[in-house]
């Protein structure tokens, strides 16, 4: 290194240590610290007390853990390619060369612009067993096939029925999508013309285009968008916890990791075991990122590659 | 370049001691020359005011001392977490259930001694407020305002439904039957109205067994959510769903607006009889048609020859949190807050009752809750009650909450779903148990400390 790569270096590091020490002071010290605190009983106002696996081997026999790790896990396994699959097809028909798509396009942005809270009251209401939106629309559908067919069926209480739950969730999420279809947006405008062009010629049609040319040259970004949404998905908090009013929804179908961490540490002061609950939760991540990053490998196509 | 470099460090600098400056500088240099006591309060809107009124009139009354009043949401978090930085404030109101875990975290100061100096005496106040204010053997909080539950009925709706309407229920079973005169159905069959519903507003799961002579905790070492009383309640709140049908109620419910609105379904007439404290009159003053008259009586029990009188009492509480740094002063303020003027001050203005044995006959003549007094006579009942003192409470609480949900949407039978809170809490509780016997001994040095 000569001494002007060491300059260099001096610079360049000083120029980028307010996010240096930002990211130690607010990102490595609390994780490395909530590890520590997970293997403690800690209830955050007295000293913490060591207590090894204690919190880990709780969490295995604790069945309202699971109860969260289940939930998470069946929100994420539908919200994820529901999100994926209605954000690109959202973004392939916003990307047609319509007359007024500016309008289109910032009409389906908007929803994604209200913040989380308000997102989970008005779908509070627009999901209400009795005078919802959603069952409003759907009565006339099941009035007509309980006339057809002789039967008694109503649409569900979403938010009051376990069952159906974590489905109005699931619905709801499906509002912010807005984020992913620009995205995607952009990776659309970043397909070559020419390969369509040359396509074309070939006399291929829209599927055949959207499939081979679309899709391969978009892989990148579906695969950004996928980890995001997996990690936003784990982290599931703000919409389920505002709409059971602080709870666990009927029958805890409601009760996602984030918040079963949250009432640990903030209601019932295990902040030990929330810790523990925290770090499971980022394994879990970990892992699933990890996975879909190998599973992916040979199926992303990288322009610059 | 070096200077430049130099000099751009000094200017990052210099905008970050700026911003720490004018950060911590805010809120400080109030009324010099006095001793200023941060006081944090949950209440908001009206509640809010009437205290602002007795803080203002404190720091008139004196020049040593000035309190300063801030409206705090999620205090319960605020207050945990200002405790553990070190800088809480010296004085905050909270909720006598919270007591229990705050205490035995170390995150309040004892006031026994303080109390005994300042001349604050048990006999001042209506039995159970020293009960909700103590624990383990120490005096923790002094009371606010407080309340106490009752059934309040539409009488309107009692006498369309041919029932006297100065006649509430006396019994469960009566209750049950009047329930049957008052529901209401479309055409379609869905319910457009009903007596009374366990479920509304749903605040208080956890306390059914109490009207069937249950407990929930032996006061030792033993849950009792699944004591046969408290399982003959949730049989009770069970005979809901048999009777109107699960998917029913649970659309019937969907549909009620919310509590602070005209929507709520007792003031619209979709339920005549609710479970209730004395806050109640405010909302029906704001809220409910102009021509709602209501009645207030005890909420019948299941067997009044041997159960009269029981109701919830809670207690808004003010403590002074370890840590802070004028206790004394602090108390002061306090002390101040509990002396009977200021007191019926606040109580009035938030349209409470008082919680002191000695109330004046204005306070009374000028309230303007009609049925204050019953809400006061049911504070003084022998069979009032508060919320166990646990540690683990929130949790018990939530367990309750969830099988109540069970039982009401006909998932489990009464008994498995309380097996399964009994199971978890006890889980829980002896847990904080063990955890109390390692460090009982330091903390009880520590608070008897003079």
């Amino acid at each position: 290194m000569t001494n002007g790569d060491k300059h260099n270096l001096r610079l360049g590091l000083l120029f980028i240590s307010p996010w240096i020490l930002g990211f130690l002071a607010l990102c490595v010290y609390p994780l490395l610290s909530s590890l520590f605190y997970s293997m403690c009983d800690y209830s955050v106002l007295s000293p913490a007390v060591f207590v090894g696996a204690q919190n880990y081997r709780d969490m295995f026999t604790d069945a309202i853990f699971w109860k969260s790790v289940y939930n998470t896990i069946f929100f994420a396994a539908f919200a994820i390619p529901l999100g994926l699959v209605m954000s690109l097809f959202l973004a392939i028909l916003l990307n047609f060369d319509l007359p007024g798509k500016g309008i289109f396009r910032t009409v389906f942005f908007l929803p994604s612009l209200v913040p989380m809270v308000c997102l989970a009251v008005l779908w509070q209401w627009m999901l209400n067993g009795d005078l919802g939106l959603v069952n409003n629309t759907l009565n006339p559908a099941f009035g007509a096939v309980n006339a057809l067919f002789g039967t008694h069926l109503a649409p569900p209480n979403w938010l009051q029925e376990a069952a159906y739950a974590k489905w109005g969730i699931i619905f709801t999420g499906l509002w912010g999508v807005g984020h992913a279809v620009v995205i995607y947006l952009a990776g659309l405008q970043g397909v070559p013309r020419h390969l369509y062009e040359s396509a074309e010629i070939d006399g291929a049609n829209f599927w055949h285009k959207t499939w081979h040319i679309t899709l391969p040259v978009l892989s990148p970004v579906i695969y950004f968008n996928t980890i995001m949404g997996l990690i936003g998905s784990f982290q599931v908090f703000a919409v389920p916890y505002v709409m059971t009013g602080g709870g666990d929804g009927p029958e805890r179908s409601l009760l996602f990791m984030a918040t079963y961490l949250y009432q640990n540490a903030f209601d019932y002061w295990n902040m030990g075991y929330a810790c523990a609950i925290g770090v499971a939760l980022f394994l879990l991540i970990l892992a699933l990122t990890y996975a879909a990053t190998k599973l992916s490998e040979h199926h992303i196509h990288y322009e610059g590659k | 370049m070096k200077t430049y470099t130099f000099r751009l460090g000094c200017w990052m600098l210099a905008v970050l001691a700026a911003v720490h400056c004018s950060c911590s500088d805010a809120g400080s240099g109030k009324e010099a020359g006095r001793v200023t006591i941060k006081y944090w309060e949950k209440w908001t809107g009206f509640e809010a005011d009437a205290m602002r009124a007795v803080v203002d009139d404190f720091n008139a009354s004196q020049n040593r001392i000035f309190v300063e009043f801030s409206s705090v949401s999620q205090i319960d978090r605020r207050l945990m977490l200002a405790t553990a930085g070190g800088v809480p404030p010296d004085v905050a109101g909270i909720w006598g259930k919270s007591l229990p875990v705050y205490a035995e975290n170390n995150a309040l100061t004892p006031l026994d001694r303080l109390a005994a100096e300042g001349g604050v005496r048990r006999d001042q106040y209506i039995d159970i407020f020293c009960q909700i204010c103590s624990y383990r053997g120490h005096l923790w909080a002094l009371p606010t305002t407080p309340s106490s539950l009752a059934l309040v009925w539409n009488k309107k709706l009692f006498r369309e439904a041919g029932l006297d309407p100065e006649h509430p229920p006396q019994s469960l079973a009566e209750l049950d039957q009047f329930n049957d005169k008052l529901v209401k159905r479309r055409p379609d069959g869905s319910l457009a109205a009903v007596g009374f519903l366990p479920a509304e507003p749903g605040w208080w799961n956890e306390i059914w067994g109490w009207w069937f002579g249950g407990e929930l905790w032996d006061g030792r070492n033993a849950i009792t959510a699944n004591s046969p009383e408290n399982v003959a309640a949730f049989q009770w709140i069970e005979s809901y769903p048999r009777r109107f049908g699960v998917h029913d109620l649970l659309a019937f419910r969907d549909g009620f607006g919310n509590f602070a609105s005209p929507q709520n379904p007792f003031f619209t007439g979709r339920v005549a009889m609710v479970l209730q404290g004395p806050w109640i009159y405010n909302f029906i003053k704001n809220f409910a048609p102009p021509d709602f008259e209501w009645g207030v009586a005890p909420f019948p029990s299941v067997d009044p020859a041997r159960f009269q009188n029981i109701t919830q009492v809670e207690a808004d509480v003010l403590v002074i949190p370890a840590g802070a740094k004028h206790p004394k002063e602090a108390f002061e303020f306090i002390k101040y807050v509990n002396s009977q003027k200021p007191m019926e001050k606040l109580c009035l203005g938030q349209r409470k009752f008082s919680p002191l044995r000695e109330c004046s006959a204005e306070f009374f003549q000028k309230h303007p809750n009609p049925h204050i007094g019953e809400f006061l006579a049911l504070a003084k009942s022998p069979n009032a009650r508060f919320v166990p003192q646990l540690t683990v409470w929130s949790l018990y609480s939530n367990d309750m909450t969830q099988a109540f949900g069970r039982v009401w949407t006909e998932k489990a039978p009464a008994g498995e779903s309380l097996d399964e809170v009994q199971k978890h809490v006890q889980q829980a509780f002896d847990r904080q148990q063990k955890r109390w016997e390692q460090i009982s001994e330091k903390l009880t040095k520590e608070w008897d400390k003079p």
